[in-house]
């Protein structure tokens, strides 16, 4: 098939707002209709994009589908994905219909405007992914607070207003940074063409300055330790499809920006500030995990536990190796998969129960066997058990550390430790035990639709622990031309220096 | 032998001024129901209005310098005019329904508009600062009366009459800068002035510095920048809604275009001098218009201080003392006109069986009982709070852009700090519309109000696709100012 000529990236980041659309016209009390417009919507939009996995070449490093179009003046509206960045649309697209069946029931209240801010949402996510120009890029990623911020508020916790106002306005500081220095390279290098500055080479004076503002809006959005606190506070509250977006797509931004952005345009200032990031990963890695084993909450300690891992994906990236690299994005997509999934299975005992105290719990194996092996192949895959797509990321990321700098690959590994004691420790105090608490006694299994949601990660999850060269094959191309490139603007940065 | 070439080109605000005495005289002769004459009055004027902006389009796109170089008829000065004009016009429209319903239905209301806006725009085409003056007082006395239409109400009389007194003060202040600027340069037109601050030994010449700080003084004061914001709270507070919504976009707009034509025209030579002033303006301005609107609960105070704040903004395109900051300021103020105005149908619309409400908790809950115009007014407020994809982000984009070109790093970082300061209390009113349990809902509001506020909507939320139109408008109008 031959897709030469056809929008096709804008028609997936426009299908889910002509959903949002439609669905405006729904009538209220359409429930039905409301909530299958917004799955076909998300279906359809996924199967978009598994055309562009199809027709896209791992063998070319540069940029494909590319679409350009007038827009303001200098600044175009243009499109396109490379390895690093097609198999993030993927994500997005695929984890959008597993949100709206996780909605399926569990939201009642003001089900319309709910699936239009989640399509809305998806729209923007998949821009940022896309989007080749600065402006456009900001538009997208600055754009996802607005629905973020509603989802949360209106459909939360208790401590809703809180923590949305904590998740908007942390990361509307951070990005307002990132902005000015955007600002800033335009006027020097002229341009705000994403691929034409790739190639501008910046003073190292000044790149060091853009360098940190762009740092200050991605650590928010990776989230680095120590502004990670929004977290915690977002996951828990945010209904379960939130979370699952909160922690398979958006998370995934911070470290997609330092690729596209951080890395190949300030390549000296990187350099210079790998080991700044490998100490933030490595605090990250392991005061996250200690955090993580002393939470009450279910939320909670998935959150912790996900800054950890974005830990491993920062100490990747700085690395500046193919390897590192793979790795952290390898981990970016295994963790997209993983989180979703256990703040699935979160939710799917939440909605029984609601509540999401770890202390609630105990024993469920006896009325819930299915929910217990599928809990347990996530609980798994978080620790990085071989054989599981958590593995293959952190292996690959400690691996690449331990060649540039071996102090943090030991302190990173220890946070592998950490991993299986938090995770397991939260396994058993929910899934094993005695059932004693009456309220636990009438609990029933997994419905289909829930394992019409579960099936598919479980799936990915064990197929790309055994077999992940279907997305290391996309990667590899762009990764080896990203590498090639650091290395010719900084032979520094090839190997960092031994402490 | 009459000048026909400058009647020409003044042919716009000669019109409205004609227009304005025969509504005058209509209003006066007329026979029938104040409610009747006060609705055709008002559509009236809006005709004017059309009428003067089709005049305007059809104008020479050259810069065209009548009556001995008085007035100034460039593409700035149409721009600035046009927006002046869908203010005025859209601030009529709004007044119908809440003016009669208040029963200060009175046919002034819609000559007096016309009048602040034949004012506005020789303040837009000020040449010289005797016709700046003029201007700004035809302008200036309009408003006063407007501020205390409501004669009978405590808060509208108090509002009128501190407007005027500020009001004189500050013009005092200007005109004591006017003279001396006349007694140091030895003229009063801009281009006199310009090579007067273009000689040597200008940036020593104290009387003319002097002058320019007086200057800057009582234009600050009708822009409400800090630190001579303090009437503008209880001004808009205390005004009938609808004119408080004519105060806080077309008024604006004119002084803040003759604020760049003064500095650019008339002190090209004393850019250093008074971009300090303007920084610190826009600085004071942006940081106050953030923090102490977080306090408000009343939503026109609050809109107030959100005002003070976007002035800051747009004064960072001034400070930039380019044409890109120009072009820059010039986009605020067209997004920022259309904005303000939304949110004031928006807050028009906030009215129960028993009155209209200002308390922002009163719109708790409204995108239960109202969504459309709970998704409006939150599109509206992101966007003012510069989020994008909406169109304020493009507003603050060029302002900062233009900021960060002239190298003025501080003046951007606070400026974005602070705009995100700002977005906390936008983000308030957001969650008190979409979080918090619902209150009775309002009576349906208005049919103009409606369109003023769906109209502002689509603007704000359609404009990241199409921009191009609005920017490139800017630009050009930049450059007829821009020497």
């Amino acid at each position: 098939m031959n897709l030469s000529g056809v929008p096709i990236l804008s028609l997936v980041t426009l299908l889910p707002i002509a959903g949002a659309v439609f669905i405006a016209f729904l009538p209220r009390e359409a429930l039905g209709n409301i909530r299958y417009t917004a799955l076909w919507t998300t279906l359809a939009t996924f199967a978009v994009s598994l055309l562009i996995w199809l027709e896209f070449d791992p063998a070319t490093a540069g940029f494909q589908f590319v679409e350009e179009r007038e827009w303001l003046g200098p600044i175009k509206y243009k499109m396109g994905v490379d390895g690093i960045s097609m198999l993030f649309v993927i994500l997005t697209t695929f984890l959008m219909p597993l949100c709206i069946l996780a909605s399926w029931e569990s939201i009642e209240d003001r089900v319309k405007e709910y699936m239009i801010a989640f399509l809305v949402l998806e729209a923007l996510m998949i821009g940022v992914f896309c989007a080749l120009d600065l402006v456009l890029f900001y538009l997208f990623f600055e754009g996802g607070l607005i629905p973020m911020f509603l989802i949360i508020g209106i459909w939360g916790g208790k401590r809703r207003v809180y923590a949305s106002f904590k998740f908007f306005l942390y990361t509307f500081l951070g990005s307002v940074l990132m902005l000015l220095a955007m600002m800033a390279m335009y006027w020097h290098a002229g341009t705000t063409d994403i691929p034409t500055l790739m190639q501008a080479k910046f003073s190292p004076d000044l790149q060091f300055w853009l360098w940190l503002a762009f740092f200050a809006s991605f650590a928010v959005k990776m989230p680095m330790w120590p502004v990670h606190t929004w977290l915690p506070d977002a996951h828990v509250e945010a209904p379960t499809a939130g979370s699952v977006i909160l922690a398979g797509v958006l998370l995934k931004m911070g470290g997609y920006g330092f690729l596209r952005f951080s890395l190949p345009m300030f390549p000296d200032a990187s350099a210079d500030l790998a080991p700044f990031v490998f100490v933030l990963s490595v605090i990250a890695i392991v005061a996250t995990s200690l955090i993580a084993l002393v939470q009450e909450d279910m939320k909670k300690l998935i959150a912790y536990s996900s800054v950890a891992h974005m830990g491993f994906v920062t100490m990747g990236i700085f690395t500046f190796t193919q390897q590192g690299i793979d790795g952290a994005i390898f981990q970016m997509l295994s963790h997209g998969l993983i989180s979703s999934a256990l703040f699935l299975c979160v939710g799917v005992v939440y909605d029984r129960l609601h509540t999401r105290e770890i202390a609630a719990y105990g024993g469920i194996v006896e009325r819930m066997p299915i929910y217990a092996a599928i809990f347990m192949v996530f609980t798994m895959a978080n620790v990085g058990l071989p054989g599981t797509s958590g593995f293959i990321g952190e292996f690959l990321t400690l691996l690449s550390a331990f060649k540039v700098n071996t102090y943090v690959a030991f302190f990173a590994t220890t946070g592998v430790i950490l991993s299986a004691a938090y995770a397991l420790y939260l396994y058993r105090r929910v899934v094993f035990g005695v059932l004693e608490k009456p309220a636990l006694k009438a609990l029933s299994d997994v419905s289909p639709r829930e394992i019409a949601i579960l099936a598919p990660l479980v799936l990915l999850t064990l197929l790309f622990g055994f077999y992940p060269a279907p997305i290391l094959d996309v990667t590899a191309v762009s990764v080896k031309a990203l590498v090639a490139a650091l290395e010719a603007a900084s032979p520094a940065a090839a190997v960092a220096p031994a402490p | 032998m009459p000048d026909f070439a400058s009647y020409a080109a003044a042919l716009p605000e000669i019109g409205l001024a004609v227009g304005a005495m025969l509504l005058l005289m209509i209003g006066a002769f007329s026979s029938s129901t104040a409610e009747q004459r006060m609705e055709r009055e008002g559509w009236l004027a809006i005709l004017f209005l059309v009428a003067a902006g089709a005049a305007i389009v059809s104008q020479q796109t050259v810069t065209v310098s009548a009556f001995d170089g008085a007035f100034i008829s460039d593409a700035f000065a149409r721009f600035v005019k046009l927006l002046v004009l869908a203010g005025s016009a859209a601030a009529i429209l709004l007044s119908f329904d809440d003016l009669k319903r208040a029963r200060v239905d009175r046919y002034e209301v819609p000559v007096l508009i016309l009048l602040a806006t034949v004012g506005m725009m020789m303040m837009v085409s000020a040449g010289d600062l005797l016709a700046l003056y003029v201007g700004l007082e035809l302008q200036s006395l309009a408003l006063y009366v407007l501020a205390a239409v409501r004669r009978d109400d405590v808060r509208s009389s108090e509002a009128g009459m501190k407007y005027f007194v500020l009001g004189a003060l500050s013009s005092g202040m200007l005109l004591y800068g006017v003279s001396l600027l006349y007694g140091f340069a030895g003229t009063i037109s801009f281009a006199g002035l310009a090579s007067a601050a273009a000689a040597p030994g200008a940036a020593t010449n104290l009387g003319l510095i002097a002058g320019l700080v007086f200057l800057l003084v009582g234009l600050a004061f009708k822009i409400s920048a800090v630190p001579f914001h303090m009437w503008t709270p209880d001004v808009y507070e205390g005004a009938p809604t609808p004119i408080t919504a004519f105060f806080a976009a077309a008024p604006k707009l004119a002084a803040l275009a003759l604020l760049a034509r003064v500095l650019f025209d008339g002190f090209g030579g004393l850019t250093i001098q008074w971009q300090k002033i303007v920084i610190f303006l826009a600085i004071a301005s942006m940081l106050l218009g953030a923090f102490a609107a977080i306090g408000q609960t009343n939503i026109k105070r609050l809109m107030a201080y959100s005002s003070i704040g976007h002035v800051g903004f747009a004064l960072v395109g001034l400070a930039a003392g380019s044409e890109d900051g120009i072009q820059a300021l010039l986009v605020y103020l067209a997004i920022y006109l259309v904005m303000t105005l939304g949110s004031f149908a928006c807050i028009l619309a906030m009215r129960r069986e028993e009155g209209p409400v200002e308390d922002i908790y009163e719109l708790a809950g409204l995108a239960e009982t109202n969504l459309p115009m709970a998704f409006i007014l939150a599109m509206l407020f992101f966007s003012l709070a510069g989020v994008p994809p909406l169109a304020g982000f493009f507003a603050k984009f060029y302002v900062f852009a233009a900021a960060v070109k002239a190298e003025l790093y501080g003046l951007a970082i606070i400026g974005v700090l602070s705009s995100v300061v700002g977005a906390y209390y936008y983000l308030r009113i957001v969650k008190v519309m979409f979080f918090d349990e619902a209150k009775p809902g309002f009576v349906p509001a208005a049919p103009y109000v409606r369109f003023v506020m769906i109209l502002a909507g689509l603007f704000v939320v359609l404009y990241a696709v199409y921009p191009a139109p609005l920017v490139d408008a800017a630009a050009a109008a930049a450059k007829s100012l821009a020497l």
